[in-house]
């Protein structure tokens, strides 16, 4: 494989990557709002919240002074604004999904407990954001912003209670534990609900003003459920209850709360109709949780990438440091200089961890910019639909599955280039919303899941690592970086808004869309053109990954297991759920090349990034190489074992099986071509004797064409630890500050 | 004084002071290794003096303040992301090196000329602030030469406090040795103040002052002129990281006597 002319020059890596490369390679160098939110987050990320954790502020599960005083600095640091539009109060435009993103990012960087706290009322608010009313918009929003109406007034935070049911009662994921009943209907006047609700997990609770819950109607006179609003000076029982015990995440509050409450009827969150004597809220709960969760999740994900990509500078001062200070390692000695990073073993173990976390970072971003541009997109696209006398639901869904078409067609018209397509067609579908809509909506459904799925599943993994390359120091409070406590929290992130079976079970749904395989396919084209260019970023083994990966797809479809039954459904967990992570794999090692290439072209423009970018970019392709290697093995496997494992493996005597010749007939084979018997692979001798094996070799139909790939994929990952070798090397090169710019 | 003061802070910007600072040889002469690639900061001196500046434009209603700094505009840009958001100013950019080993006469002449062609500045309301030193170098020559150039002589250096008295005129506390201050009675504007470290904490962060200095700071980073600086009349024999001047010791069950007696034959040495 060529080499490129940093790798031949020997162009290392000069300094970790600094905000001047980030926010190209994260794509928001244009964007000072969010580069200042940035700045905001870390300042506070690595200072009130990095003391709070040094002081010990995570032994207590409960919500105590110091802990309170993080949401002051979250106020003043513009955090708590960031979810509010400017007509509210707020200061940044737009939709704010790569803003939490980034806000989120910063934090976890120092503690995952600290940005799920910063999160938690934007996350009470999105209800209102995505689904509310223009009055519940203007109040809860404008109660959200800190000095909003009234004289040095605090901000309202809120809670979101969708309410898990109570553990250990065999209640389903579906069942909302929460209930609503209308308690009085005066004549002409509006309905007063009485809500009862039992939360547990709620984060927030410990102090929040204003509470978006879920509620199941327990009254024939209210139809379905929905989400009402409750405030804590609404009449009734109003009890933040109990501090959950969490071993991980202290830095949020946590509580089960107990909530019996007299509301209006206008605190159903979107409003309601009144048809026949019966109260019909617009959205049901579960149309508005899609609408959030959705949008969150991508940002739970980050944290998990933050927080690997905070692991590094820590290791590779570790690893350096790890002699110094003996009489017996004098200064300028490659062990006082190199320390651990002496042995290959660490920095290899170092740079998994690294290209991990690069890879989830970009999926995650990837992700946020995508609702970015998706949730504008989406409310044209209900603007079309109502032009059209199309409201929503049912009638909305079969108005898109009849546009799904035009969608392909514009995705396979996007593919080709300019001159080789009906240029006025493609303008008309590129300008049409509800086309446009559905292209990037069943892209969404894929990297939504995904980033949340690996990055804190996979994630996870990783961490563990990264203690364990700390030796016993990692296990400890001492440990610089707080890693221990980073690889708990990750776990936690895991589970929260929607644990790993969720996303598996959501992927295996939204991966089979055909608007999805479509682009999915042009990908593979997209990752040969690239590797024709840029041969070093292993592109080209992606995007045979990718391949085999959407080969493996379509072959289960349509294939049946040794006993007749269909592969590819959803009741089969072990088929669906192994091939969404193989697909994760693959998204977000796309990603993170196309970061790669993105940085390649934007960091001549910025002095700053141009001086060392030949080294900083030989670094990131490496990385992105020895990463794909990775996803390619993970792909490779888990296709074969869904390929070939439903499949009863043949046996000697099994007198349907054809791939057996006996001696005779290689006799007879071998004087019509010479040397053809060199290629029988499972002879029977006259006897019945056979080669010592369980049984002939397996063959199906597809199953050469399945070889031929897996085979070519393995050779794909030619160069793949030349590439590792060379990152290794530039982690001992690579300058880091003197010290961690945050306390331990 | 009823119509407030024109502040104009110069300020530079450094190398983030947790990052390794290693001095090496480049073509133009002495530099450190990678300073383009690390993170910068507002140099701390010159930032207490904007903290002055705008505490100061905050009680004296009509005042306003310019912050101009010669920086690489692309480090100053990622700079102004923090310190935008922590007091209302206006920037005034030039593009230049930021390095501690450029010349103080010529970085002089650039800010002395880039004040004077400020729009509307009003040199009967003018005070020069500044860091009395940098944290790239303690040389603290710049401001008084660009105090020079604007042919201001009221200067005050090492400030730790200005205080506006009832007829208009300053009280300044200038740092001397052994923790004492110098106590200067002035008439009022120009007047030129490299500041020590003031008095006042660091603001926290206000997104909306930000959003509103960014709006203007864009376009000014955008247009920055390079300042021109020729360079090559110093020359630099030896350039190397000051030395370990501390040697500690480790001693076991030392009373606080003895303690005491180290210390004071360590001062008197």
């Amino acid at each position: 494989m060529p080499e490129s002319a940093a790798a031949q020059h020997g162009e290392m890596l000069c300094t970790l990557p600094g905000d001047d490369v980030r926010q190209i390679m994260w794509r928001y160098a244009g964007r000072f709002d969010l580069q200042m939110l940035v700045q905001s987050a870390r300042q506070v990320a690595r200072g009130t919240v990095a003391r709070l954790v040094a002081e010990g502020a995570r032994h207590s599960h409960d919500w105590t002074t110091a802990k309170d005083r993080m949401l002051k600095e979250f106020d003043e640091a513009g955090i708590t604004a960031m979810f509010v539009d400017p007509e509210y109060g707020g200061y940044l435009e737009g939709p704010k999904n790569l803003a939490m993103a980034l806000a989120a990012f910063e934090l976890a960087w120092v503690d995952g407990g600290a940005a799920t706290c910063a999160l938690a009322t934007g996350l009470a608010l999105a209800p209102i954001h995505e689904r509310g009313t223009e009055e519940q918009r203007r109040r809860y929003m404008s109660l959200a912003v800190p000095g909003g109406p009234g004289p040095g007034r605090p901000p309202w935070r809120g809670a979101f209670a969708l309410t898990e049911p109570l553990p250990y009662v065999g209640v389903e994921t579906g069942i909302l534990g929460g209930k609503v009943r209308i308690a009085d209907w005066p004549e002409g006047g509006e309905p007063i609900l009485e809500v009862n609700k039992r939360g547990r997990f709620i984060t927030n609770m410990a102090f929040a003003n204003f509470v978006t819950a879920a509620v199941d109607s327990a009254d024939p006179r209210i139809k379905g459920s929905c989400m009402v609003i409750l405030e804590e000076s609404d009449p009734g029982l109003f009890d933040r209850g109990a501090p959950a015990r969490k071993l991980v995440h202290q830095l949020s509050a946590t509580n089960d709360p107990i909530l019996q409450l007299k509301v209006p009827a206008s605190r159903i969150i979107g409003g309601y109709e009144v048809k026949h004597g019966v109260l019909v809220p617009r959205y049901s709960h579960g149309e508005i949780i899609e609408a959030v969760f959705r949008r969150t999740r991508v940002t739970v994900g980050l944290m998990t990438a933050a927080k690997l990509l905070s692991a590094i500078e820590p290791l590779i001062r570790y690893h350096r440091d790890r002699f110094r200070g003996s009489d017996a390692v004098p200064p300028g000695s490659p062990r006082y200089e190199l320390g651990l990073q002496q042995r290959e073993d660490v920095l290899y173990r170092v740079i998994d961890i690294w290209a991990t976390g690069e890879a989830a970072a970009s999926l995650g971003f990837a992700a946020a910019r995508l609702f970015d541009i998706l949730d504008p997109l989406e409310r044209e696209k209900d603007a079309t639909l109502a032009a059209q006398g199309i409201k929503g639901g049912t009638a909305a869904y079969k108005a898109l599955r009849k546009r799904q078409k035009d969608a392909l067609e514009f995705i396979e018209l996007d593919a080709r280039p300019q001159n080789r397509r009906d240029q006025a067609r493609y303008e008309e579908l590129k300008n049409d919303k509800v086309v446009q809509f559905l292209v990037l909506d069943a892209l969404a459904n894929v990297l939504c899941p995904a980033a949340k799925l690996w990055n804190t599943g996979h994630g996870a993994n990783m961490l563990r690592e990264a203690v364990s390359l700390m030796g016993g120091y990692g296990i400890t409070e001492d440990c610089p970086g707080f890693l221990g406590h980073k690889w708990m929290d990750a776990q936690l992130e895991a589970t929260y808004e929607g644990p790993e079976a969720v996303q598996r079970r959501q992927l295996s749904v939204t991966m089979t869309n055909e608007v999805f395989l479509a682009q999915f396919a042009n990908w593979i084209r997209e990752m040969r053109a690239v590797a024709s260019k840029r041969p070093g970023t292993g592109a080209c083994a992606l995007a045979t990954a990718m391949q085999l990966w959407l080969w493996t797809l379509r072959h289960l479809q349509k294939a049946r297991d040794a006993r007749g039954n269909k592969l590819l459904q959803g009741a089969r967990q072990g088929v669906t759920f192994p091939l969404a992570d193989a697909l994760c794999w693959l998204v977000a090692t796309r990603q993170q090349i196309l970061d790669v290439l993105e940085l390649e072209e934007k960091g001549p423009q910025n002095p700053a990034v141009a001086e060392g970018l030949e080294g900083t970019l030989q670094f990131f392709t490496d990385l992105a190489h020895t990463h794909v290697a990775k996803a390619a093995g993970e792909v490779g496997r888990i296709c074969a074992e869904l390929v070939f494992g439903y499949n009863r493996h043949p046996a000697w005597d099994d007198p349907e099986y054809r791939g057996c010749l006996t001696e005779d007939e290689l006799v007879a084979v071998d004087s019509l071509v010479p040397g053809m018997s060199g290629y029988a692979a499972d002879v029977v001798a006259a006897d019945g004797a056979h080669p010592a094996k369980a049984g002939p070799c397996v063959e199906f139909d597809g199953y050469e064409d399945f070889q031929k790939m897996r085979v070519r994929l393995d050779a794909c990952q030619t160069g793949a630890m030349l590439s590792k070798d060379r990152a290794a090397k530039a982690l001992t090169k690579v300058m880091i500050p003197a010290a961690l710019d945050y306390p331990q | 004084m009823s119509n407030g003061y024109h502040i104009v802070v110069c300020a530079g910007i450094v190398p983030d002071p947790l990052q390794t600072l290693e001095p090496v040889t480049g073509p133009q002469g002495p530099a450190l290794r990678n300073e383009m690639m690390l993170p910068a900061v507002l140099d701390p001196w010159a930032a207490h003096a904007l903290y002055e500046a705008a505490h100061l434009a905050r009680n004296a209603p009509g005042s306003k303040v310019w912050l101009v700094s010669l920086s690489p505009k692309a480090k100053l840009q990622q700079v102004m992301m923090t310190i935008a958001q922590k007091v209302p100013f206006e920037l005034v950019a030039l593009d230049g090196p930021a390095s501690g080993f450029t010349d103080a006469g010529e970085t002089a002449v650039a800010l002395a000329r880039a004040i004077q062609a400020i729009p509307g500045l009003d040199r009967s309301r003018l005070l020069v602030f500044g860091g009395w030193e940098s944290a790239s170098r303690g040389a603290g020559a710049t401001l008084q030469m660009v105090g020079e150039i604007l042919g201001i002589t009221d200067q005050f250096q090492g400030v730790d406090a200005l205080e506006i008295q009832s007829d208009g005129s300053f009280r300044i506390l200038e740092r001397i040795e052994g923790g004492v201050h110098q106590v200067s009675a002035c008439a009022g504007p120009p007047a030129v103040l490299g500041w020590a470290t003031g008095t006042l904490p660091e603001p926290p962060n206000q997104p909306q002052i930000g959003m509103q200095n960014m709006r203007a700071i864009m376009p000014a980073l955008q247009g920055a002129q390079p300042a021109g600086l020729a360079g090559g009349k110093i020359e630099f024999l030896e350039v190397r990281i000051p030395s370990v001047r501390r040697e500690t010791q480790v001693i076991k069950d030392l009373s606080p006597e003895e303690i005491a007696k180290e210390i004071v034959e360590w001062i008197k040495e």
